[in-house]
């Protein structure tokens, strides 16, 4: 308090000489465009200069000069504050670039090394007979089908569970014991190693039928272990921002809670809800380790998920890439095309996502 | 429709907090009470343990009698569910359910209780509440345009409609046009005009010349500190309490002399 008046009084000792003027010096709208050519430029001919051009340093060392040159002259020019809102512009814009390397990366090696096998055959044939001198196609029809029945029973055993969890937490538990517990078992769960995940699963079936046993329902049992914290976490985030006067009206016209929560809540947040879970769902449709453990691997097609080992699309292409038979790039290319498949029924499903969040969302005009 | 609301000594609790303490209220039938009072002050709590939706919130209790027509509202068996059914409430702000029409958001109390209705009873409902609300001319061509599509005073309307279509006993506003310019305000006012015809209603409000224009009586409700209980000074005609109350308190407060 005294120091605020203290320095307004100094303040006021010297009063800004003239008017204060509101307009400054700027750059011009090309200046960011031609400093980053100008960077490019001198960083390319220094290196090609001394001999030790290689793409990753002539980047790097542009976007250094880049930032350097703009903030200096931006602080000659327009002042400090412009200038650190233009350096870290560019440092934000950087990191950003940074960050799409990998993604665009591994969309260009597996688009590139999966579409060789990307053919009728691989969507029809399974891995039965295949292999040695008798090296027919072969394919990932096994797996693909494998893959969706797994993941969907998964969904199937998740999504009751954790939509009904969120709403015990959001609507019933609120502050109760047993919802704290919950919240921090969530959390603990969310944190699970997908490996530890599978081997709960494959433990839970052995000790009922034997160290031998393999069958997809222990994979959806280890993806569900993946899936619910998720599915729990999502929706209570999306149930937490229903607005309190929705139930209150909903209360108020005599209506009972349970009927509340489904008609008025739920439907309120249909939209984050299911774009939530269809995101669980292509969270845990990569998974390998625990399928690895829980379901193994077979050539042939299997839609009984309840009875003997399944093909799944991500274990497929580690044993495809892990131990190839002879020769060995028919194996290699079949593991790529699993790769590409996989992130293609990705793609679908976030686009699913957008779609749903679209359709349910509630309507404004 | 329109039934007699006694409060006895009523003590409203949130956990072990005293809100509002021996509240003494008769309000008559078909007549508008204003409740009036500086924040705080518990006049939005009594108003909501009216139809027990002060009991949303967990550890809320209270002592004392409220009674709808001589019947005890928080006797042993009574269902909360089924007081709210015959005293409806209008909120501060307007809430509309954003998922539904114009025309479900009327019948909402109908279709979440989940009673079954012929296509013509409920045409005839829906019409029926909304020129209730003075709502239907400018509606009546877009039922089916979601709630949220209206105005701020249209959507209060339109809240009012929802409450009356339930066709309660006794209706409860809390502050339902703090949220709205001027004009819309004045619609609701003529609105509570005519619905107390039929039904009994409670008002709180913080703007005094609206108490003195709708209702016929007003109780003032003060409080003598933070964390003390509120009560109600002094509960009479309202053109007695705005020109010769009982009470100091209530004086200084009606001609703006408070605190």
């Amino acid at each position: 308090m005294t120091i605020d008046t203290e320095r307004a009084q100094q303040e006021k000792v010297e009063p800004p000489t003239g008017p204060v003027s509101l307009v400054r010096a700027e750059l011009p709208r090309w200046a960011p465009y031609g400093i980053l050519v100008g960077s490019l430029v001198v960083v390319g001919v220094l290196l090609a200069v001394t001999g030790g051009f290689s793409i990753g340093l002539f980047v790097f060392l542009s976007a250094v000069l880049f930032g350097l040159v703009t903030y200096l002259i931006s602080r000659l020019v327009e002042g400090a504050r412009k200038a650190t809102d233009r350096l870290v512009t560019i440092v934000v814009t950087v990191a950003f670039l940074i960050a799409l390397i990998p993604l665009i990366s591994v969309v260009i090696t597996v688009v590139t090394n999966g579409v060789a096998r990307f053919d009728s055959a691989f969507f029809t044939e399974s891995m039965r007979g295949v292999g040695g001198a008798n090296d027919l196609a072969g394919g990932g029809y096994h797996a693909i089908m494998g893959t969706l029945i797994i993941t969907a029973l998964a969904a199937v055993m998740s999504i009751p569970v954790g939509v009904l969890t969120a709403v015990y937490l959001v609507e019933y538990g609120s502050k109760s014991r047993l919802a704290r517990a919950v919240t921090f078992f969530v959390d603990v769960m969310t944190g699970i190693p997908s490996i530890v995940a599978g081997l709960f699963a494959f433990a839970l079936f052995a000790l009922f039928f034997g160290p031998s046993i393999r069958l997809g329902f222990a994979g959806s049992v280890a993806l569900s272990v993946l899936m619910i914290p998720v599915v729990v976490r999502s929706t209570e985030e999306m149930l937490k921002i229903v607005p309190n006067e929705l139930r209150e009206a909903a209360f108020a016209l005599g209506t009972p809670k349970w009927r509340t929560i489904l008609k008025i809540v739920i439907p309120t947040s249909i939209a984050g809800i299911a774009s939530g879970i269809t995101l669980a769902i292509a969270r845990v449709i990569g998974e390998t380790a625990p399928l690895l453990i829980a379901v193994g691997i077979t050539t042939g097609v299997n839609f009984n998920p309840f009875a003997n080992r399944m093909a799944t699309l991500p274990v497929f292409a580690y044993y495809s890439y892990a131990a190839p038979g002879v020769p060995r790039e028919p194996y290699l290319d079949r593991a790529w095309t699993a790769a590409l498949v996989l992130i293609i029924i990705v793609l679908v499903l976030n686009l699913v996502a957008r779609l749903v969040a679209r359709v349910f969302a509630p309507k404004t005009r | 429709m329109g039934k007699a609301i006694d409060a006895k000594n009523l003590n409203i609790y949130y956990s072990s907090f005293l809100a509002v303490e021996g509240v003494n209220m008769t309000i008559r039938p078909k007549t508008v009470t204003a409740l009036i009072g500086p924040s705080g002050c518990g006049k939005s709590t009594f108003l909501r343990s009216i139809n027990r939706m002060h009991e949303v919130i967990p550890g809320a209790r209270v002592e004392g009698r409220l009674e709808l027509d001589g019947k005890d509202l928080y006797g042993p068996g009574v269902d909360p569910v089924g007081v709210r059914r015959q005293i409806g409430m209008v909120f501060q702000r307007p809430n509309p359910f954003p998922t539904m029409s114009i025309y479900d958001n009327v019948i909402a109390g109908q279709r979440l209780n989940n009673k079954k209705m012929k296509k013509d009873a409920t045409d005839d409902l829906v019409e029926q509440s909304l020129r209730g609300a003075n709502l239907w001319n400018e509606v009546k061509d877009r039922l089916d345009k979601p709630g949220s599509s209206m105005s701020g005073g249209q959507q209060q309307r339109l809240c009012i409609a929802r409450a009356i279509a339930v066709q309660p006993d006794v209706l409860l506003m809390d502050e339902p046009c703090s949220a709205l310019d001027p004009i819309s305000t004045l619609a609701i006012e003529d609105l509570i005009n005519e619905l107390k015809m039929d039904y009994t209603i409670v008002i709180v409000t913080h703007n005094m010349q609206q108490a003195a224009r709708v209702s016929d009586f007003t109780g003032f409700f003060n409080i003598e500190g933070t964390g003390k209980p509120g009560h109600l000074v002094e509960m009479d005609e309202t053109k007695t309490i705005f020109s010769q109350p009982k009470e100091k308190a209530t004086e200084d407060y009606v001609s703006g002399r408070f605190g």
